[in-house]
């Protein structure tokens, strides 16, 4: 017999050694390589959520270690859910969750069907099309608000060609009418690529053969893409709209460098609200009651989003 | 052998943390924002490392990310910054939450007195409680909220006439609030060089502390006090009376009347930008701006000249700016600090300091006779620190300036409510905090 590596290796351990691997359990062995990554989301997962949870309830505040630190139950709760200005802010959130979604979804998903039409260059459209994505939320951020300057800013200059106002008659950040829609703009410029992708994916999944079934069924183009584009490629839709609808409620970054949340409160969504709350207020059993109550929202809306998804998928 | 290899190890490591403090012992970091004045510092520090041989390492954050990043190491116990020259209203938290190191005793073996500095920065960057002869930093940076303006514009004789005609009193430097509002609308929309200019750039940013450092220099005048004397607490229809209103009536007067378009999020660096490319005859700005004002090319020497807040119907007072240098008590190189402050209270590397563009608050310096004339903007300096107040300073600070940034860009930029709407909100907010602060 042939002595590999392996064997020599198996001769040169110590009976103990081997005795000791050998009596190992299948069950045991798995638990011995899944057992680092229960530890680490304990650690880093459960453990600050039930920590959370626990200080919601609490009027801690990390910023005085000396202060003695009360259990207060729900008042934290109680105040956040009676403040006017809560509600507004979700008011705000809202308002920038359901517009940016439906525009991305409107516009990314034409994209997507004028990309799949393969026309010669549609390659070169398609990186062009996405490069919005790759850039930094607060990068995006930073040039938009010089896009937006009404007197340097070259979208006051389009807005007053197509209508013929006055380039500085309107600032699209300092006015309460316009900055919850400058910052619906910038986020469907920056996030329509990805939900492009997305439905491009869908698109190229269905097979061409359900097209020519359709065809020989003398089916229209109009019946054939509501009746096999829309309901096939759905899953893929909806799946962008979970995503983006997760990614825009925690929406920071590129609000925070367009507007700062202003004018007034105009633009302060739930996530910039709550940075305030704990690191400039430094109210952390406030702020982690916050928290959890947008954890629970969150969570709430996604397991039934996700719960529809699912059917769709298996229609 | 075993034995040997782990003596040896343990060696090693002995040895290496020696070194390791060793080197922290020759080593300094001062925390600070990032701006002109920190630059200047930079350079002062040098004669600091040559006298005592310590390097010196800087930390600075952008103003708008400031008080994030540095209340953020400091409550979490860092060990990043052995000096940290910290902003005015953190003084009472930083005291009471243990960041600072209490300096009373250092300063009694070392000689440095509290009087021999401009008694509004002592009050501003140092004591806590207010009043009391507890220091806990000593005056760095001496700096107010002043005004900045076109000079060259204002001395062109067609526009001084057209000024003359429309208002019945001469275009200079504006005295009072009303003046100021009158000189904003002369300017606002005029064209100039072929250029459009703008009235003036005011504070409006919402996201740190910018509109509230602004709006408090309209307040002040108009009668507005954070609350009676020997009760601060009880500001109930104090904050909120009718000369605040109108005070915050006129804040936003000036933000619609006179400013550039767009300008609805704009602090300190902004209104530079908007000075310095000749888009407004006016800006608010802290003091610290005026060195890089007089050096500028465009807008530079005798093109621009200086003056304090304008006076009100209430008064003649200014935002307090500036900080004071403290002792992180997190610190592994306290004496080292300590030595380092010792070094920058000498009348002599005060005097370079202000030569450099720092603003010293010694006295020695601020009173010698040619301090007025050694700058032109020395004597607009000299006058506004004779009349500045500052935020409140509590550890509750940030709460307190949070809702005041709310109420007040919320009526003045966003124009939701009224002034009387704002100032009462302002004061169930600030009342909330004194509340659960069990301060009332």
């Amino acid at each position: 017999m042939v002595e590999t590596t392996v064997s020599r290796a198996a001769k040169a351990t110590s009976p103990r050694v081997a005795k000791r691997i050998r009596g190992l359990s299948d069950r045991a062995i798995a638990w011995i390589f899944v057992a680092p990554t229960i530890f680490l989301l304990l650690a880093i997962n459960i453990f600050p959520l039930i920590w959370t949870i626990r200080l919601s309830f609490t009027n801690y505040r990390v910023n005085r270690p000396n202060k003695d630190v009360e259990f207060i139950g729900l008042r934290n709760y109680e105040r956040i859910l009676t403040d006017t200005d809560i509600w507004m802010t979700m008011q705000a959130t809202a308002h920038f969750l359901f517009w940016t979604l439906f525009f991305q979804v409107l516009i990314g998903f034409t994209l997507a069907w004028l990309i799949n039409q393969k026309f010669r260059g549609n390659d070169l459209w398609t990186t062009i099309i996405v490069l919005p994505m790759m850039l930094s939320p607060a990068v995006v951020g930073n040039f938009w608000t010089f896009l937006y300057q009404p007197q340097i800013g070259i979208f006051n200059y389009v807005v007053a060609f197509f209508t013929g106002a006055d380039v500085t008659s309107f600032s699209m950040i300092g006015d309460i009418n316009l900055a919850p829609w400058a910052i619906v703009i910038v986020d469907t410029w920056m996030w329509t690529p990805f939900v492009m992708l997305i439905c491009l994916a869908g698109l190229r999944s269905i097979p061409d053969s359900i097209y020519e079934a359709a065809e020989c069924d003398r089916a229209s183009k109009w019946r054939q893409f509501w009746t096999i584009t829309v309901p096939m490629a759905l899953p893929f839709l909806m799946l962008a709209v979970l995503f983006r609808g997760i990614e825009n409620f925690k929406m920071f970054d590129l609000v925070v460098q367009l507007t700062g949340g202003g004018p007034g409160n105009t633009t302060t969504l739930t996530s910039i609200d709550l940075k305030r709350e704990a690191f400039e207020r430094w109210r952390t059993g406030y702020a982690s009651a916050y928290a959890v109550i947008l954890f629970v929202t969150v969570f709430g809306l996604a397991s039934i989003y996700v719960k529809a998804l699912n059917k769709v998928k298996e229609r | 052998m075993k034995k040997t290899h782990l003596l040896a190890a343990t060696a090693i490591s002995a040895a290496t943390g020696l070194a390791a403090t060793g080197a922290q012992a020759d080593e300094l970091t001062l925390c600070w924002a990032s701006w002109d004045p920190a630059n200047a510092l930079v350079e002062l520090s040098q004669g600091f490392e040559e006298e005592s041989g310590v390097s010196m390492s800087f930390e600075f954050v952008p103003w708008p990310n400031f008080a994030d990043r540095m209340l953020n190491e400091l409550n979490s116990g860092g060990k990043l910054c052995d000096l940290m020259i910290g902003d005015s209203q953190w003084i009472g938290g930083s005291a009471e939450a243990g960041h600072y190191i209490k300096l009373n005793d250092f300063f009694d073996e070392q000689g440095i007195s509290m009087d021999d500095f401009i008694p509004a920065t002592v009050r501003g960057y140092s004591e806590w409680p207010k009043g009391s002869p507890n220091y806990w930093a000593l005056p760095a940076f001496g700096d107010v909220v002043g005004w900045t303006y076109r000079k060259d514009w204002f001395e062109r004789p067609e526009l001084q006439a057209e000024f003359k005609d429309t208002y019945g009193y001469d275009l200079a430097a504006p005295e009072t609030l009303e003046q100021l509002r009158d000189i904003g609308k002369f300017f606002q929309g005029r064209e100039i060089d072929g250029t459009k200019v703008y009235g003036m750039a005011i504070y409006t940013e919402r996201g740190s502390e910018g509109i509230t450092m602004g709006v408090t220099n309209a307040l002040y005048n108009y009668g507005f006090t954070y609350g009676p004397e020997g009760d601060p607490y009880q500001i109930e229809g104090v904050v909120n009376s009718a000369d605040a209103v109108e005070g915050l009536e006129f804040y936003r007067e000036l933000y619609e009347c006179c400013t550039p378009p767009g300008s609805s999020d704009w602090y300190m660096s902004e209104n530079i930008d908007a000075y310095r490319s000749g888009q407004v005859a006016m800006q608010m700005n802290f003091a610290f701006i005026w060195p890089g004002v007089n050096a500028d090319p465009d807008v530079g020497g005798d093109r621009s000249g200086y003056f304090p807040n304008p006076a009100g119907p209430g008064g003649h007072f200014a935002q307090l700016g500036g900080q004071g240098i403290s002792v992180v008590s997190y610190s592994d190189n306290i004496p080292g600090a300590l030595e380092y402050i010792k070094w920058f209270a000498q009348p002599e590397v005060q005097a370079k300091w202000w030569e450099m563009g720092g603003y010293s608050a010694l006295r020695a310096v601020v009173e010698d006779p040619g301090f007025a004339t050694s700058q032109p903007y020395a004597q607009t300096f000299l006058d506004s620190m004779a009349i500045v107040q500052d935020f409140w300073a509590e550890p509750a600070y940030a709460d307190l300036l949070l809702a005041m940034q709310d109420r007040v860009h919320n009526y003045v930029v966003a124009g939701n409510g009224t002034a009387q709407e704002a100032l009462d909100g302002l004061v169930e907010d600030w009342v909330e905090v004194f509340e659960d602060e069990g301060l009332r």
